[in-house]
């Protein structure tokens, strides 16, 4: 198979510098001024959100549908429950199960990627072969697949996004950890007799922090899609739970009469997800001005 | 080691790889939990659940059951629905037709278009039109494809305009050609989760074509620019974004899902979405196998097409 392994140029490690480094230089950029701005205010929304709601999620405040109630901004839903409310309530579930799912796959892909880059042996093939496996599956295919006996339960979810980010992340990290291990200065630890594990977490770590942080943030980017598009699916976790996803699903069918329903949580994960991507690629260019391929196949 | 031989070994990792996702569907459909609990409810008679794991073959080793299941894959037999007992075949044979139209025709839209931008973008490199494209594909390359495509129902079919249809309205036994208006939005919504992809992979490529020694040859030739553009610099570029290609028509498999449950398509999307509620595992295996197939085809058919068509690559074969 050709090796499509790494999308940086193999200049693309080192030039970032330090993540403080970085992240002054990322922050002169626009897009990531305004990538952050939009993620700190959906967050804010997701976890100020519900305590600021006027109603519960599930509280049941006229009739369905209808834009005109008095005491509430936008109407009601098609359960009669307040739009507002729920918009209030729905963003905390997808972006608590979309960060834990990232942070596994960052962790674990990154500690496989460094792995096999600096070992490039019988174990690197073993493992990136694995990994190639693991790719062979749309990762929303893979989700709905273990939701086939066991329901749509939220550890599941996240394990199963989390599990399928690994190699994803993994290839990004392997990639940009290539060309850092030939450098001097691992040779020089090497010599001075540094453990395996202490070369690859103070060596080799820092010198690609810019290439795993893009990847890790436009995993998220994807995370929340795709958990998202669960709840639009029909798999939420919780039954009439308010989150952005099922309320797009579940209020499609009236959209003419009231729009609020659907456009509210779909503006929201749309806004979400451009800061999050503006984000990845504010940081990629920093790092390096690469451009990618689809990475979320 | 000669081409042939590099395809022999392809093949044979992409027969691998199928099986290895064979295993990972049944284990994940199979061991995870019971669909006999799901089918029947938790108040179920033990009896009831006896006969019923039964006559669903349930009490075989897994060995065996994974044994007869991949038999019946192979020989066009992937078993029978739990839910209404009806062969797979039947309920997803003409779906699948109307799902591969879907992708086929999103793909003939939106891969010659985005080779088109990305192109055009790299020879206005850094201008007005290249400086808005990136910015438009960054947008539409982060939102997932619900969000587009009902952002899109609201604009085009129910509130803003009411120009196109907001569901599809094949039936039973139609073609889906026989309602191309309600196909418009369906194949906007995946040409757009697509074309931010390709597009910049093409723009990338096509910059560095721009920049190498055989375009500029051309140029002090005195060659038309048109000429060196279109017949020198344009099929060079395609090459590097064949991979990228084949990932996202492998991905169109998969986003049909989200896509054929937004706007009702008949398809294997909406045949996969209703049967993990039902714990309708034949369904859902077959399905999960058909969509990991074409995935697998579209990356061998990369890998083997980025060779034949990249010299350097050709001739380390040999």
């Amino acid at each position: 198979m050709i090796d499509v392994t790494s999308t940086l140029p193999p200049d693309a490690v080192g030039d970032g510098g330090t993540p403080p480094r970085l992240m002054r230089a990322a922050l002169r950029l626009w897009r990531i001024r305004i990538g952050i701005a939009l993620v700190v205010l959906l967050v804010a929304v997701a976890i100020i959100g519900p305590w600021v709601a006027p109603f519960g999620p599930a509280e049941f405040i006229g009739t369905p549908n209808t834009r005109n109630i008095d005491g509430s901004w936008l109407g009601s839903d098609y359960l009669g429950q307040d739009v507002w409310s729920r918009f209030l309530h729905g963003g905390r579930s997808i972006l608590f199960m979309a960060t834990v799912a990232t942070l596994i796959g960052f962790v674990v892909g990154g500690a496989v990627g460094l792995t096999a880059a600096y070992d490039r042996g019988r174990l690197d093939d073993a493992l990136m072969r694995f990994m190639d496996i693991l790719l062979a599956f749309p990762q929303l295919l893979l989700a709905l697949v273990a939701l086939t006996t066991v329901g749509p339960k939220p550890w599941l979810i996240i394990a199963i996004v989390g599990f399928t980010t690994i190699p994803r992340i993994a290839r990004i990290t392997r990639g940009a950890t290539v060309s850092v291990v030939e450098r001097d200065f691992v040779g020089a630890a090497e010599a001075l007799g540094e453990s395996k594990l202490r070369i690859i977490t103070s060596e080799l770590l820092p010198n690609v922090t810019g290439p795993l942080l893009v990847e890790a943030n436009l995993r998220l980017t994807y995370s929340i899609g795709i958990i998202a598009g669960l709840g639009f699916l029909g798999f939420a976790t919780e039954v009439n739970g308010a989150d952005w996803g099922s309320m797009v699903e579940e209020n499609r069918v009236a959209v003419t009469v009231q729009p609020w329903g659907t456009v509210l949580p779909a503006v929201a994960i749309a806004l979400l997800t451009i800061g999050t991507g503006l984000i990845s690629d504010g940081l990629a260019r920093t790092v390096a001005g690469i451009d990618r391929g689809r990475p979320d196949a | 080691m000669g081409i042939l031989k590099f395809i022999v070994r392809r093949v044979a990792l992409g027969i691998g790889t199928l099986i290895i996702v064979s295993i990972v569907v049944f284990a994940l459909t199979n061991l995870l939990g019971d669909p006999v609990t799901r089918i029947l409810g938790r108040e179920a008679l033990p009896a009831t659940v006896a006969a019923k794991r039964a006559e669903l073959g349930l009490d075989r080793s897994v060995f065996e059951q994974y044994g007869s299941w991949l038999q019946g894959m192979l020989t066009g037999d992937p078993g029978t629905s739990y839910s209404n007992g009806a062969p797979v075949m039947d309920i997803v044979g003409d779906r699948i037709k109307n799902s591969l139209f879907l992708m086929a025709l999103s793909a003939a839209i939106s891969i010659p278009l985005s080779l088109f931008l990305g192109a055009y973008s790299a020879l206005r490199r850094d201008k007005t039109f290249d400086r808005i494209m990136s910015n438009q594909l960054l947008v539409f390359a982060a939102m997932p494809e619900f969000v587009v495509g009902a952002l899109l129902t609201v604009l085009l079919a129910t509130n803003v305009w009411t120009v196109l249809p907001a569901v599809s309205r094949i039936r039973p036994g139609e073609t889906p050609w026989s309602d191309l208006d309600g196909m418009v939005l369906p194949v906007l919504t995946l040409a757009l989760a697509v074309t931010p992809h390709v597009g910049r992979t093409m723009r990338a490529s096509m910059i560095e074509v721009l920049e190498s020694d055989y375009v500029e040859m051309a140029r002090l030739k005195g060659m038309p620019e048109r000429r060196v553009l279109w017949h020198h610099a344009f099929p060079n570029a395609v090459g590097p974004t064949l991979q990228v290609i084949a990932l996202n028509i492998a991905y169109l498999a998969g986003g049909v899902v989200i896509v054929e449950s937004l706007f009702n398509f008949r398809g294997i999307g909406i045949a996969l979405r209703d049967a993990i509620p039902e714990a309708n595992a034949p369904v859902v295996q077959f399905i999960a196998m058909f969509i990991a197939g074409i995935y697998v085809i579209c990356n061998l058919t990369a890998d083997v097409a980025t060779i034949l068509v990249t010299p350097r690559l050709r001739t380390r074969l040999r």
